[in-house]
């Protein structure tokens, strides 16, 4: 693992999800899909051991009608900066074959497939289920194959993949720069999958060290707190682990924005302290 | 028939008799073996395990093992360290017992990871901030150690000790027997540790973390400690087991005592740093991380407050009490069921450690998650049993495993 | 991992961690060998 902690150049890219736009058509979990060749199964019944990199979870306020209220919160890899934001992220920490890597220069953690030997440590580690197992060997039906992307690498049976943030865009975007003779690319340039195809612009993705960049302007990350928003809006899922993630959610909602963290009985009021510590 | 390779003047049954024993346990093997193949051919779809439960039976089993084959090294430790001299007349069930689990351990994993060709890439590619990297490391290492100490008990058998090369290096070996145990003492001080560090570490996994010294986290000492405190008391329960099965006192009683002595101890000062780790883990290590204790205990019957009881009082406190308690522990009755719960004890807790991480949810929105294992699991579990009791048929047949057997069995 | 792999980092983590695991099969095979040849310098 070579770091390089060149924090003027870095970029930090990351994800803002507007929990109140989103209506949960699941549009991102398909682009997802089809963007990143994410296998899937004949039959998808048992979500346990299905792939969905980008995976929407629906939860409720637990009132009876007419006060119900529902939020559909989509959940990519965190790409978690880890304890301290130094990129020792519960996966990338415990990888035994430095198959999983924290990218200094970016932000991403990456996920090499054909180094994983499939222990599932980094499974056992994510407090997100962002990553998954390949259970069984990928199979698209006859003539599905033709619609593969050719910039992501299909995964084989026995190890374990996640979101990548659409690192391949990335690298496209910065291969065009280069030609260009740019030295860095545009917020426009490197787009996910997920937020491209989201139709209510829920999903916005940029730079979080770029103060130009939306995803800054919407959370207003601190840096001396690992990237915790200081918009009062904004929260991020397991604050209090320490896991650092670079996906924030934005919601109106005080019951979504205390559905993201734990808390013990009689001290529920602690998240509004969260954003003002 | 193969009276030749018979220990002299050791009695043992007949050969047919034997030969059916080895079979029925023969049978299991292969119903093993045969889970395995579709394991490896098929890959871990054959198993009950998901996305939520990465770690499942298997893990267990391995902990589980080399838990219990601690008696291996904290025997060595006590015999040729610290000096125990007594010690010599178990010592060699310790190493055929500490031999079984961790090669039982090795195929485990082997099979539970799911590319197993690149089992390789830990060595090569080691992360070397990563617990399961330590566990490697020191598993295999301590693995040859093992291999080095049951090399002489071989080498012992009739046959082979007519050979004078083998005569003599069985001889030489048993020579620098101490610088052995030793390194294979320090090396199981940090497998068995790295592997309770596995857990500990998981900061994403509030059931799991624990606070701990630089990069160890208490789970990592709690677990050598363990492992040391109920080793001996799995190395006690097969000895019983053997002398049953056979008919026959093997060790001397003040052999015996001795280990269940220094056992009952050991897991006397292991509860007591056992319990206030789980203390200060429910009061102040969850709620920082916004759990209730019983937030872990409340939501079904199977990881219900019971488990904590069975783990701690079960399998702790009453075993160590028995097992301090001379009057108690010479009573044949309570110290044979002293040992089976300590044995079951250390087990609960490694199953605690790695199946009920796995069930809690850890984000607000998420559900509890069980699991079962798949009948292929099963199989692979039971298959080192299987093969434990062959090796260990095998070794109490060939080999002068028991140095006292001859002097308490003679006519 | 030998020092010498693309991977390798003059840390104390590798250090420790590869010198530890190269320094035991050191102690266990320099153990070995010298129970070998004394069995054989024994015999001849």
């Amino acid at each position: 693992m070579i770091k390089k902690h060149n924090k003027a150049k870095a970029h930090k890219f990351g994800m803002v999800i507007d929990l109140d736009k989103c209506t949960g058509c699941g549009s991102c979990m398909v682009a997802c899909m089809s963007e990143n060749n994410v296998p899937f199964k004949e039959n998808e019944t048992n979500k346990k051991d299905s792939i969905t990199w980008m995976h929407v979870y629906r939860l409720t306020n637990g009132k009876s009608f007419p006060d119900t209220e529902i939020c559909y919160i989509p959940r990519p890899c965190m790409h978690c900066g880890g304890k301290g934001d130094h990129g020792h992220s519960p996966c990338v920490s415990v990888c035994p074959a430095t198959a999983t890597d924290y990218d200094y220069t970016t932000g991403i953690v990456s996920q090499i497939y054909t180094r994983c030997f499939g222990c599932r440590y980094c499974m056992a580690a994510c407090p997100y289920h962002a990553r998954y197992f390949n259970w069984w060997d990928p199979i698209w039906p006859s003539g599905m194959e033709k619609t593969l992307s050719p910039d992501v690498s299909p995964r084989m049976r026995g190890v374990v993949e996640k979101c990548s943030f659409c690192f391949h865009r990335y690298q496209a975007a910065k291969d065009t720069a280069y030609f260009e003779e740019r030295e860095d690319i545009t917020e426009d340039e490197y787009q996910t999958a997920c937020a491209q195809a989201c139709p209510a612009n829920a999903i916005v993705f940029g730079d979080l060290n770029n103060s130009e960049h939306e995803v800054y302007k919407l959370v207003k990350p601190d840096p001396y707190h690992g990237g915790r928003p200081k918009e009062p809006k904004a929260f991020r899922l397991l604050e209090r682990l320490g896991t650092n993630p670079k996906v924030y959610y934005i919601s109106e909602r005080e019951w979504v924005r205390k559905a993201g963290d734990n808390y013990v009985k009689g001290k529920e009021k602690d998240h509004k302290k969260h954003n003002t510590e | 028939m193969d009276s030749a390779l018979i220990p002299k003047e050791a009695k043992r049954c007949s050969f047919p008799v034997f030969a059916v024993g080895i079979a029925v346990a023969g049978v299991i093997v292969l119903w093993g073996v045969y889970a395995m193949g579709l394991c490896w051919l098929k890959g871990l779809n054959q198993t009950n395990m998901n996305d939520y439960y990465g770690f499942a039976l298997w893990i267990w089993a391995d902990l589980a093992v080399i838990a219990i084959g601690g008696g291996a090294f904290f025997t060595g430790l006590l015999k040729y360290v610290f000096g125990i001299d007594e010690l010599k007349n178990i010592i060699n069930l310790a190493v055929v017992i500490g031999f079984v689990c961790y090669s039982s351990a090795l195929l485990i994993l082997a099979i539970d990871i799911g590319q197993p060709l690149r089992g390789w890439f830990i060595f090569w590619h080691a992360n070397v901030h990563s617990m399961l990297t330590e566990v490697a490391f020191c598993l295999s290492l301590y693995f040859s150690v093992l291999i080095i100490e049951f090399i002489p008990l071989i080498l012992e058998n009739r046959k082979l000790d007519k050979i004078p090369f083998f005569h003599h290096l069985s001889h030489n070996m048993h020579g620098v027997m101490a610088v052995f145990a030793a390194t294979g003492a320090f090396l199981s001080c940090f497998h068995q540790g790295s592997l309770g560090g596995v857990a500990g570490v998981l900061y994403g996994r509030p059931f799991a973390f624990r606070e701990g010294l630089l990069v160890w986290p208490w789970t990592f000492f709690l677990f050598t400690w363990s492992a040391a405190a109920y080793g001996p008391c799995f190395t006690l329960t097969v000895l019983k087991i053997v002398e049953k099965i056979t008919k026959k006192k093997l060790v001397k009683d003040n052999v015996v005592y001795t280990l269940a002595k220094i056992s009952g101890w050991m897991i006397t000062t292991y509860l007591i740093a056992k319990i206030i780790d789980t203390v200060y883990w429910a009061l102040v290590t969850a709620p920082s991380l916004g759990f209730n204790f019983m937030s872990f205990y409340s939501n079904n019957k199977f990881y219900g407050l019971w488990i904590l009881f069975a783990e701690i009082v079960l399998g702790g406190i009453i075993p160590a009490a028995i097992l301090i308690k001379k009057d108690w522990r010479e009573n044949s009755k309570l110290l044979i069921l002293a040992i089976v719960l300590g044995t079951l004890g250390v087990c609960i807790n490694r199953w605690v450690m790695v199946l009920q991480v796995m069930a809690p949810p850890v984000m607000t929105f998420d559900t509890w998650a069980l699991y079962y294992p798949s009948w292929q699991e099963v199989a692979t579990t039971v298959l080192p049993v299987a093969y434990g009791v062959i090796l260990i048929s095998l070794a109490y047949r060939y080999l002068p495993v028991f140095p006292q057997e001859k002097e308490l069995n003679a006519e | 991992m030998f020092p010498f792999c693309f991977e390798w980092v003059w840390d104390a983590g590798h250090l420790l961690f590869f010198g530890g695991m190269w320094y035991t099969i050191i102690i266990l095979g320099l153990g070995m060998t010298y129970c070998i040849f004394k069995s054989i310098t024994q015999l001849w």
